[in-house]
């Protein structure tokens, strides 16, 4: 039992990550009908916008030490951050610490920016092109991005630790009243799930609750008739590329303490994020955050050496397997709306 | 009026003859003049360095390349001459090989089998490379190694560290400097008995490609026959990213030590997951929860960060290895100052991997006497060196496999500076190291004999 309450807390943080990406691209295929391979790329620039903010907060200043020599023999450079010289010690290397958390204030304007940049710069004139032609040139931007973002930080992954205070783990088990150490669960694992939680409740509440969530959703179920109404949808909609990669990118800020960003993080989501999108109904919301929370736990049970040694394999196919069960008994997904991709 | 002798069986037999010619493997016939493949014909000789420039190891390929620079610099007689005035060999005399000036030609492995075959033939057919070396996969090098057999050129393979290598794929025109995964288990089952006793109950993660196989085995047994039970061993997708869910069973298996057979990313991800899941804090079985990482690279620290510290494993060569364990392992300061003055931070291991293979080559076709890479292969096989940083050393005639001292390391807990992040515990000596060439670990497979290619 104890187990099986681990893997479903593994599966829910996992889910997270997969429902965030999966939420964003939902909404930008739902509004503006652009299949988004570039998305994944949004997840790893978010992660590498908390690695650029540790960078920024750890700038320093250099200092000979006469008394210590480095690997060449000659004296030794000594890195000081200016924040602890300004700051002091104790406040400057907190700031320092928080730089994960610091990093959702500097992501939200550039994710907004990235997306109005990659909507206006580029993906507008795929518009009115083929379903094909928007995966091949958003694939090829991905590509570009992923290379970009490598040049400058390399290839190796990048160590962007939580804050100190949420670095352990703690017996969730002793809460449901299990042994002691029989559920260990990381603190920023439990913190990811709550954040993509907001998030993803944030986002349903806009769209529920605001006049401009009305219009953009009234535009998703009919552009046109939005349009004669003298509302200008295409403005919404761009505004809506902009959130939806401010989620993607989000998302990736808060998972850089998880596991070290590295230039190809976007593309490892992105496969499992589109089939979340499938499985969840093209252009519906609920669908897609479902479908990421439902396959995450599925892909951690499949991982359990339980279930392993029965079908050896199953751990890198399951999400798959659930894809080709239930397209085969729900052709539109989980929720998918009648007419979306099927015109 | 002339006449030409135009027959239908004419026509046949040079279209029969012509078709042959055409369909031959290219590389049997580019340059393939003066009884081997690429015999250098001017006062220039081409080698080959095929590493990962894309790709996830795209980093430790840089360093590769760098060093691979600096050897062609030496061999050329430019630099301070690094490691070349230190080797016990002085066959070379920086006027390039055998007088011929030594040039190169890169290729991108990117870490995939087949692109990495495909740049080695492109550098062999193309560019008259005679030697290919390089690469940071075992996958790669062996697919490598594979190809320079049937082209007629020497391989002298970079960081690879899977048993089949130098076991069952073993090839006459194959050299390995980098250690193995039976020499990383040999040379830490007693550092591992020293340091968290004999009564140990392992629990093993291993990576499911060919070198993740080997490491697992060879350390699994080189554990037991120390004392250590093994709980289980669960294979992880290469592709996985987050190994939580591979990770949450360790906790109640009854496990007291973890050993993560990854490497790269791989590694990186699952120790910061294993971390996160506080095992390190754990008592299991009234012992300190252990975690051991089989194979280190600095690279693999860097990315780590804080969750490296304390974590023992092992390398085949350490920056620091001459100042901390003194002038068995000449070469090694010689080669970290040219490095480090030329590109300003210390060389990985790999670096060091590669500038040696680059030296023993070029030191091997001067003793030779000759480029033939059948003689450049005689000349090699037993041949008994020192002074390239990691002791006294030979290369086995059995197996083309390098036979030195092995490092076993450790995570340093307080890191003086950035490159400092990994402290030496011991150096393990060749002996214990040591294995017979028809080990099952490595059987499998024949040398065969060296193909000169023409």
């Amino acid at each position: 039992m104890d187990a099986i309450l681990l893997q479903i807390l593994n599966g829910l943080d996992k889910g997270s990550a997969y429902a965030l990406i999966a939420l964003g691209l939902t909404l930008i295929f739902g509004t503006l009908g652009v299949v988004n391979f570039a998305h994944g790329a949004l997840f790893m620039i978010g992660a590498f916008c908390a690695v650029t903010v540790q960078r920024i907060l750890n700038l320093s200043f250099e200092t000979i030490d006469p008394s210590k020599t480095d690997f060449l023999g000659n004296p030794l450079k000594v890195q000081s951050p200016y924040v602890v010289e300004w700051f002091g010690a104790d406040f400057g290397n907190a700031i320092i610490d928080w730089s994960v958390p610091i990093a959702i204030l500097f992501a939200i304007p550039i994710m907004i920016f990235v997306g109005f940049a990659m909507e206006r710069g580029l993906i507008k004139h795929f518009y009115k092109r083929p379903h094909a032609d928007q995966i091949l040139v958003t694939f090829g931007l991905a590509i570009v991005l992923q290379e970009i973002v490598k040049y400058f930080y390399g290839a190796n992954p990048i160590p962007t630790g939580a804050p100190e205070a949420f670095r352990g783990s703690f017996d969730f088990g002793v809460l449901l009243g299990f042994d002691p150490n029989a559920i260990i669960y990381p603190y920023w694992r439990l913190i990811y799930f709550s954040f993509a939680a907001v998030i993803i409740g944030g986002v349903f509440a806009f769209l529920q609750f605001t006049t401009f969530g009305m219009v953009v959703r009234a535009g998703m179920a009919d552009r046109e008739t939005v349009g004669l109404l003298g509302i200008d949808i295409d403005k919404r909609f761009t505004f809506m590329f902009g959130l939806a990669a401010a989620v993607a990118g989000l998302a990736g800020v808060m998972y850089a303490p998880i596991n070290s960003p590295n230039y190809h993080m976007g593309m490892d989501f992105l496969v499992l994020s589109f089939v979340v999108v499938v499985v969840g109904g093209m252009g519906s919301l609920p669908g897609a955050v479902a479908a990421g929370f439902l396959l995450g736990v599925l892909e951690s049970f499949a991982s359990m050496n339980e279930i392993k040694s029965i079908i050896p394999g199953i751990d890198q196919i399951i999400i798959y397997v659930v894809a080709i069960i239930i397209l085969l008994t729900r052709p539109r997904g989980l929720m998918g709306r009648k007419g979306v991709m099927e015109e | 009026m002339s006449k030409t002798d135009v027959t239908r069986r004419g026509v046949l037999k040079t279209g029969a003859v012509a078709g042959t010619g055409l369909l031959l493997p290219t590389y049997l016939r580019a340059a393939s003049h003066e009884g081997f493949t690429n015999a250098p014909t001017g006062d220039t000789v081409t080698l080959g360095f095929n590493v990962p420039q894309t790709g996830p190891y795209a980093d430790e390929g840089a360093d590769e390349l760098r060093a691979f620079e600096l050897a062609v610099e030496h061999l050329n007689g430019g630099g301070d001459g690094g490691m070349l005035q230190t080797f016990s060999s002085k066959a070379l005399e920086g006027n390039g090989i055998m007088g011929k000036k030594v040039q190169y030609v890169t290729g991108d492995t990117q870490t995939k089998s087949d692109a990495a075959r495909a740049s080695a033939k492109s550098m062999i057919e193309k560019d008259g490379a005679i030697m290919i070396s390089g690469g940071s996969s075992s996958g790669v090098a062996v697919a490598v190694q594979g190809l320079c057999q049937e082209a007629g050129v020497i391989f002298m393979a970079g960081l690879t560290h899977s048993n089949d290598t130098t076991g069952k794929d073993k090839k006459a025109n194959g050299f390995r400097h980098f250690f193995n995964a039976y020499m990383s288990a040999a040379a830490l089952a007693p550092v591992l008995n020293k340091l968290y006793g004999s009564d140990r109950r392992a629990y093993h993660l291993t990576a499911d490609y060919t070198w993740g196989w080997t490491q697992q085995e060879s350390i699994q047994a080189a554990t037991e026959a120390m004392g250590w039970q093994t709980v289980n061993n669960v294979l992880t997708p290469l592709a996985a990213t987050d190994f939580s869910s591979y990770i949450a069973p360790v906790l109640n298996s009854g496990a007291d030590v973890l050993v993560l057979n990854h490497y790269g990313g791989n590694m990186i991800n699952s120790l910061t997951a294993a971390v996160q899941f506080g095992l390190r804090e754990k008592q299991v079985n009234g012992k300190n929860f252990e975690i051991v990482v089989p194979l280190y690279s600095e690279l693999m620290a860097k990315g780590a960060g804080a969750n490296i510290k304390g974590i023992v494993g092992s390398q085949n060569w350490d920056w620091k290895l001459e100042n901390q364990m003194g002038a068995r392992y000449s070469g090694t300061n010689a080669f970290v100052k040219s490095f480090g003055e030329k590109y300003g931070f210390p060389p990985s291991q790999a670096a060091q991997t590669c500038y040696a293979q680059t030296i023993l080559y070029a030191d091997a076709v001067a003793r030779a006497g000759s480029f033939n890479p059948c003689a450049v292969a005689e000349a090699l096989e037993g041949f008994e060196f020192d002074g390239l940083g990691n002791g006294p050393t030979s290369y086995r005639k059995d197996d083309h496999q390098c036979f030195k001292d092995v490092l076993v390391v450790r995570g340093a807990e307080n890191p003086a500076n950035e490159y400092e992040l990994v402290e030496i515990v011991e150096v393990t000596p060749t002996e214990q190291v040591s294995y017979d060439p028809e080990h099952p670990m490595f059987a499998g497979g024949a040398l065969g004999t060296c193909n000169p290619g023409a």
